[in-house]
């Protein structure tokens, strides 16, 4: 299963501003279901922000990260039409990506 | 698209394994001691939560330490005092990203927000309290 990634890098100033919206339901693993079983952990553990081949962020999560992740962060040497990719792994195996070009 | 594997470049995690010990601690003090020393508070680091949450499952937070007011910042932790793992997220950020993270948490219940940074090495610290409605874990 691999997650879509709503993402947007835009160029202000010298300044990149990317944003990533993903999908993923973040379960802590200490949620019961209606039947009263436990609903196993689900949550990201990586994610990275890339410029071209450059990591420009990465960041490990713990499940105390909210239900469809929001992530913004800000990098300086990007131009309009660089490639910005979000890719992320989870606890379970799963990957996600996403990549749009500055603009 | 790319698959995944030909995405994620082995280099681009091998360089900074997960902070473990810290994301399993299950008290405040005993995720800020996996993290290092203790840090000590600075006014350079903006972290901005909400006063009140009324939903603890999608709480906004931003971190932002402007330029010169701390050097060579590597880490930022976003810790949640009453959460079951106070540790929520540990960011680590290259040379030439500036230290500006938003994201949002769980918080559980009413209580303290941390906003960790690893500057030189040393650790320093910001904290905000989130009154919070309807926690964030429940279920």
């Amino acid at each position: 299963m691999a997650g879509r990634i709503k993402i947007r890098a835009e160029k202000k100033g010298e300044l990149i501003e990317v944003k990533a919206l993903m999908r993923h339901p973040m379960e802590t693993g200490m949620r019961k279901d209606q039947a009263g079983e436990p609903i196993p952990a689900h949550f990201i553990t990586e994610v990275a922000v890339l410029h071209g081949d450059q990591a420009v962020m990465q960041a490990h999560w713990g499940a105390a990260v909210s239900a469809n992740p929001f992530l913004g962060v800000r990098f300086q040497g990007g131009e309009a039409g660089d490639v910005v990719r979000v890719v992320w792994t989870d606890n379970q195996g799963g990957t996600g990506e996403g990549e749009t070009t500055i603009r | 698209m790319l698959s995944t594997a030909a995405a994620l470049p082995g280099r681009v995690w091998a360089a900074v394994t997960r902070p473990e010990a810290a994301f399993g601690a299950t008290a405040l003090d005993e995720a800020l001691a996996a993290l290092g020393d203790t840090p000590q508070e600075h006014e350079g680091i903006q972290f901005m939560t909400p006063d009140i949450a009324e939903n603890g499952a999608v709480v906004p937070i931003r971190v932002e330490v402007d330029a010169g007011a701390l050097p060579n910042i590597t880490k930022v932790s976003v810790l949640v005092e009453m959460n079951p793992n106070p540790l929520a997220a540990s960011f680590d950020i290259p040379r030439g990203t500036d230290v500006y993270i938003e994201t949002r948490v769980k918080v559980a219940q009413t209580g303290n927000l941390y906003a960790v940074v690893e500057s030189d090495g040393q650790l320093f610290m910001a904290s905000r309290e989130t009154k919070v409605t309807l926690g964030g874990c429940g279920g």
